[in-house]
């Protein structure tokens, strides 16, 4: 209990994840909380890398996450700008609403 | 030990709950503020055991420049008459509920059992490429190898920075109308003949210009 290990880091990667992955599912609100809950469980992915890389004194794991870093910015601005363009040309960002691609 | 320990369940408990609170929240826009306090915490967490390099990277990307991105997306777009109406579904009362949250637990004990029952390969320890040296830094070992073994991979990351912000722009970007621009293609084009008109002048008199 008092010792921090690996599994401690994993088990707080898991939860963050799972949390990610209950905004996804239950959002009826609308798309920029459902981006925010990806950026979460890529914070999770990154929690899993940096605790490894630390725990087996290997370095890899902290260059995984840089590039990580730079996928998630890229993938949030990008995103960011889709949903701009989504809201002038329709008025509104609800999920229930979003029906264009008939999914 | 225990200073470590301590801090460590302090920093994990703020973030366990801001990441609740970006997902419940009501207000889009604190969401976004949960969201900035949750890459902090997390961020505290890997300068604690010794990324630190990493975890100023995420303060800097994240909170100076994703989160601030989300703020001002929030601000522009009209989200405010959505306030109050949370997870609830205009058609089918909400029976995704149970559903999305009867997936999301069975994929968190998937998690937690693997956590509770993996090892290690037994070679992995002899196969380690980069060992993380306690003589120089954490920036300076990971910029040791970021430029050198990993020149590739950096060069190509730059370049998907380049397209995001490329797309970005041309995702945005929109002619409006009654807005003068400089066009250098009609200015350099343009000839003496449409430019210059020649006028017989009558004495006394003077010349009439119609425009």
């Amino acid at each position: 209990m008092l010792s921090i290990g690996l599994g401690h880091y994993l088990t707080l990667a898991a939860i963050i994840f799972t949390i990610g992955v209950v905004g996804i599912f239950l959002n009826r609100k609308n798309v920029i909380v459902i981006l925010m809950s990806i950026e979460l469980i890529l914070l999770a992915v990154n929690i899993n890398l940096v605790a490894f890389s630390i725990f087996i004194n290997d370095l890899s794991g902290q260059i995984f996450t840089l590039f990580i870093l730079t996928v998630a910015a890229a993938e949030a601005a990008i995103g960011l700008a889709i949903i701009v363009v989504y809201f002038r040309n329709s008025d509104t960002i609800r999920v229930e609403e979003i029906k264009n691609l008939k999914g | 030990m225990i200073a470590h320990s301590v801090f460590f369940y302090i920093f994990s408990l703020i973030a366990i709950v801001s990441a609740v609170m970006v997902t419940v929240s009501k207000n889009t826009v604190h969401s976004v503020f949960f969201l900035i306090l949750d890459f902090i915490s997390i961020s505290c967490l890997f300068i604690m055991i010794g990324a630190e390099f990493l975890g100023m990277i995420m303060l800097i990307v994240y909170v100076g420049a994703v989160a601030v991105l989300f703020l001002f997306v929030v601000m522009m777009l009209n989200v405010a008459e959505q306030k109050g109406q949370w997870f609830s579904s205009r058609w089918d009362g909400g029976t995704h509920i149970p559903v999305g949250l009867l997936v999301s637990l069975i994929i968190f004990f998937e998690l937690i059992i693997v956590i509770g029952g993996w090892k290690y390969k037994p070679d992995l320890l002899d196969s380690l490429s980069i060992n993380i040296s306690t003589e120089v830094t954490n920036t300076r070992s990971i910029g040791n190898v970021l430029y050198t073994d990993y020149i590739h991979l950096f060069q190509i990351s730059g370049m998907i920075l380049l397209v995001a912000m490329i797309g970005a722009i041309v995702l945005t970007y929109r002619e409006r109308a009654g807005v003068k621009r400089q066009s250098y293609v009609k200015q350099i084009s343009r000839e003496r003949d449409e430019g210059v008109d020649l006028v017989e002048a009558e004495r006394n008199k003077g010349v009439k210009i119609d425009a």
